[in-house]
């Protein structure tokens, strides 16, 4: 029997190797098309931003408006109500209420539940989620679990003083 | 004529030994009682949702804008589009009650002991299938219950480290559960029974290679095997008779006890009822979530409270064949643990008050203690039942068990040391 070349070995494993990567590396890339179909598509990121009339909000009154397809809260809070926002800090997800405001008249959260994604209702002070019984005060921050953080405040910015855009800051 | 044309297709083809070898002169234990009808069950039940499905899926519609109506389409236009479409719903309920019986039952006769794990875990593969498949199937009529269960369960995922929040985008496919959803679901929901079947067949290799466990927990040597054609078909059509007459007593008089009222008012994403509750099936699961005040800590004990079953052959220590059968102490901790599946149920379907919230804390520890403690008690329990005496063909199968055992480590040994 004929001696075999040592480096032939080497070289047929090596070239397996390769052949193994690249063909890997071609099912992976072909993989992303597929993967990147299920992200949202453009005319889903395209209802990015949502003009709201604040001049109908009577105060103590709130508005829920629709932004990229879920609810936002528009509240207009009695003195009363900001006072007593401005006094506490929340409770599990401690945040002072000025950070959550621009101005202290007019509180904007997503009105998504942080912890399973229901839509809290507006209950005595501050909110009560049906789902699960969290509980959010008057500044949408959460005072009862098992939410693990307070109300999203969604970017946005005061166009005029009763017209405000949600998406952008 | 026949038996010409079935030699021909011997010759080309094994029909004739695969049905003899797996459908009429499959060995059977001649001691099964009704508990073992449920697998058989499982399979006609998966039969009739294919079925059903596929039909009304010839009407259906999935665009957020016309599914709910075509619901109603189907139930009031399409020619008994009421009756596939009950069939179908109860048909879902029906698959659950079935599987948890299944389950039950391995888990009270204990089953799942070697050799019988891969028999074990394809199962608990094609529960998780199943599961996806249901949760799935309740998006497409598109009704508040539809909508908001959807949202909570793809609203689980965002516990994934990182990228929580774009895992959830992903899944939806929008920033809330939409359109997008919808068609995927209805997609996926088309897909995934086909995937149940192939596990199904996988199962069945298994089981083939493993043959079925009997009562007395004891292998029977080959003298107490008889034909599975006609002892056993006959069995199973008999469970199937009393089968059918419960479901159509659901499907025909009792439709609509299955269905949440609240799923007859459309989807609306701006407004979340006030009492949300999943399907009866998954209820003592929902109450594991609740309990746990952490989200990601009530997201991973969910996943574990499903996937606790498939630990079994590792959790029981016990060499004691045949369950619950020879062993008073996992008797007792088996209906302890259904006492208290039932409690979490409960809690799982009312309105979370601190009193329930208490009582479903305490049902989740028990939950897991009770697999918890499995290998100390099962330990435990053997050596006492060993010192009181077990009956004689018991302690022939621990002991050729055991030999068994031994053989397996020596050969393995013996290999290792022509290895060295």
């Amino acid at each position: 029997m004929e001696k075999e070349n040592p480096s032939v070995g080497n070289r047929r494993n090596f070239l397996i190797k390769l052949t193994s990567v690249v063909g890997g590396a071609g099912v992976a890339a072909t993989c992303v098309p597929f993967v990147a179909s299920m992200n949202p598509s453009s005319d889903v990121l395209a209802k990015a931003e949502t003009d709201v009339d604040l001049s109908g909000i009577p105060p103590g009154g709130m508005h829920t408006v629709a932004w990229q397809g879920k609810p936002v809260f528009v509240l207009h809070r009695t003195p009363e109500q900001i006072k007593a926002s401005a006094e506490s800090n929340g409770g599990i997800d401690p945040e002072p209420d000025s950070k959550r405001v621009i101005n202290p008249e007019w509180l904007v959260v997503v009105g998504v539940c942080t912890h399973m994604g229901c839509v809290p209702n507006k209950e005595g002070p501050g909110w009560e989620c049906h789902c699960h019984g969290s509980q959010y005060d008057d500044s949408g921050r959460v005072v009862r679990g098992p939410a693990p953080k307070n109300l999203e405040v969604p970017p946005y910015r005061f166009a005029a003083d009763n017209k405000i855009i949600i998406g952008k800051a | 004529m026949p038996s010409r044309i079935i030699e021909w297709i011997d010759q080309r083809f094994p029909l004739t030994s695969f049905v003899k070898h797996d459908l009429t002169d499959y060995p059977t234990p001649r001691n099964l009682s009704y508990w073992w009808n449920f697998g058989f069950l499982a399979g006609i039940v998966l039969v009739l949702q294919v079925a059903t499905g596929i039909f009304l899926a010839m009407h259906y519609k999935a665009d957020v804008a016309v599914s709910f109506d075509s619901i109603q389409h189907i139930m009031r236009d399409v020619n008994y589009g009421w009756l596939l479409r009950y069939m179908h719903a109860t048909g879902a309920s029906a698959f659950f009650f079935v599987i948890f019986i299944h389950m039950a039952r391995t888990l009270y006769y204990g089953s799942y002991r070697a050799p019988r794990e891969l028999l074990w875990w394809t199962g608990q593969g094609l529960l998780l299938l199943l599961m996806a498949t249901a949760f799935m199937g309740y998006l497409l009529p598109w009704g508040q219950m539809s909508f908001w269960g959807a949202t909570v369960i793809t609203n689980l995922f965002r516990a994934t480290p990182f990228i929580g929040d774009q895992v959830v985008i992903w899944l939806r496919g929008d920033y809330t559960v939409g359109d997008a959803t919808l068609t995927r679901f209805f997609a996926l929901h088309y897909l995934f029974p086909f995937l149940i079947i192939g596990g199904v067949l996988i199962h069945l290799v298994a089981l083939h290679s493993v043959k079925s466990s009997n009562p007395s927990g004891i292998d029977l040597a080959a003298k107490d095997n008889i034909p599975f054609h006609p002892y056993f078909t006959i069995k199973d059509l008999y469970g199937l008779g009393v089968f059918l007459i419960v479901y159509s007593v659901f499907v025909f008089f009792m439709p609509d006890s299955l269905i949440e009222p609240a799923n007859n008012i459309p989807a609306n994403p701006m407004q979340t009822p006030n009492h949300i509750v999943p399907e009866w099936y998954f209820l003592p699961f929902y109450a594991i979530l609740r309990s746990v005040p952490n989200m990601v800590g009530g997201v991973v004990a969910m996943g574990l409270s499903v996937m606790m079953f498939a630990f079994m052959p590792f959790l029981d220590r016990s060499r004691i064949p045949g369950g619950a059968r020879y062993r008073p102490l996992y008797r007792l901790q088996y209906y302890l643990f259904l006492l208290d599946m039932l409690v979490l149920g409960y809690v799982g379907y009312v309105h979370p008050t601190d009193q329930t919230i208490l009582v479903g804390q305490i049902a989740t520890l028990c939950y897991f203690a009770s697999f918890f403690f499995v290998p100390f008690i099962s330990k435990m329990e053997e050596r006492w039942l060993i010192k009181r005496g077990l009956p004689a063909e018991v302690v022939t199968l621990m002991k050729s068990e055991s030999l068994e055992i031994e053989k397996r480590k020596l050969k393995h040994s013996r290999h290792n040391g022509v290895k060295s």
